[in-house]
């Protein structure tokens, strides 16, 4: 049996992964797949949690969570498809038109 | 043993994969090696004894999701010089988002390893688990005690898809 301690760090260490990702790179598809990252690290979380506790409701979360995804997965890329059309590239340092 | 083996195999492969996501400069190499990592997590699940999120991490996630984003890269057809070729703006930026990065993760490895993580324990042990069947379980919970977010989730999945068809769709000029 292992510690369920080493499923929580390894999701920590996998969201952090994610973070360092989102703060270096410039891609926008790129800073989107590493969101995706950062959300398995919490689901894998969540079912540590399910198991810890007996319960099924962490699982029913990850279900969830999955369907929010999806729909984010769906919604981001068209925007970035949007931009893409818009400005010729997908650059987030060309994204400036918000910017004070 | 076996398991504890099967673990460390897959927990390394997820992190040399989610870090090779993050360095790599083509993003289509990117999305592989998320596909990977999410395949390596679906072990995990089944270890943790929850096939059924195993399966639907394979099949939507690594499935439906990363196709998605293989389109969206082949539909943009960049190539990997045109965009993390330019110069850094901001003065650090790579050198402070690791070191940043390593103190969140020091926060979490802390608050993880030194609280005792205490809570109500349910009813569905293991073995309860393993004579009903996990898949069983999910979807008994999904249609009594869940069903109202369950319905939400179907809105929200039809408005993400008018979205998406409303935002991709090219302008028509009268």
């Amino acid at each position: 049996m292992i510690p369920l301690s080493w499923y929580l760090i390894l999701s920590g260490i996998l969201f952090t992964i994610g973070v360092i990702g989102v703060l270096t790179r410039r891609n926008a598809i790129v800073i989107f797949m590493c969101i995706e990252l950062m959300l398995n690290a919490v689901n894998l979380a969540f079912v540590t949690f399910s198991r810890q506790l007996n319960s099924m409701d962490g699982q029913i979360f990850v279900f969830f969570i999955m369907t929010v995804a999806a729909a984010e997965a769906a919604v981001g890329l068209a925007i970035i498809v949007a931009l893409f059309r818009n400005k010729g590239s997908v650059n987030v340092d060309d994204m400036n038109l918000m910017k004070w | 043993m076996l398991e504890g083996l099967v673990f460390i195999v897959m927990g390394l492969i997820a992190i040399v994969c989610a870090i090779c996501v993050v360095f790599q400069k083509n993003p289509i190499y990117s999305a592989v090696f998320l596909i990977q990592t999410m395949v390596s997590l679906a072990v995990l699940y089944v270890l943790l004894h929850a096939e059924f999120i195993a399966a639907i991490q394979v099949m939507v996630y690594a499935g439906a999701i990363m196709v998605l984003f293989v389109f969206v890269i082949m539909l943009l057809n960049l190539s990997s010089g045109d965009v993390e070729g330019g110069k850094d703006k901001l003065i650090l930026q790579k050198t402070s988002a690791i070191i940043l990065g390593l103190i969140l993760f020091a926060v979490i490895g802390v608050v993880t390893v030194k609280t005792v993580l205490h809570g109500t324990q349910g009813e569905y042990t293991p073995e309860y688990i393993s004579r009903i069947g996990n898949t069983q379980l999910v979807g008994k919970l999904l249609f009594t005690d869940y069903v109202f977010p369950f319905e939400i989730a179907s809105i929200l999945l039809f408005a993400a898809v008018l979205g998406a068809i409303i935002l991709a769709k090219k302008e028509i000029k009268e």
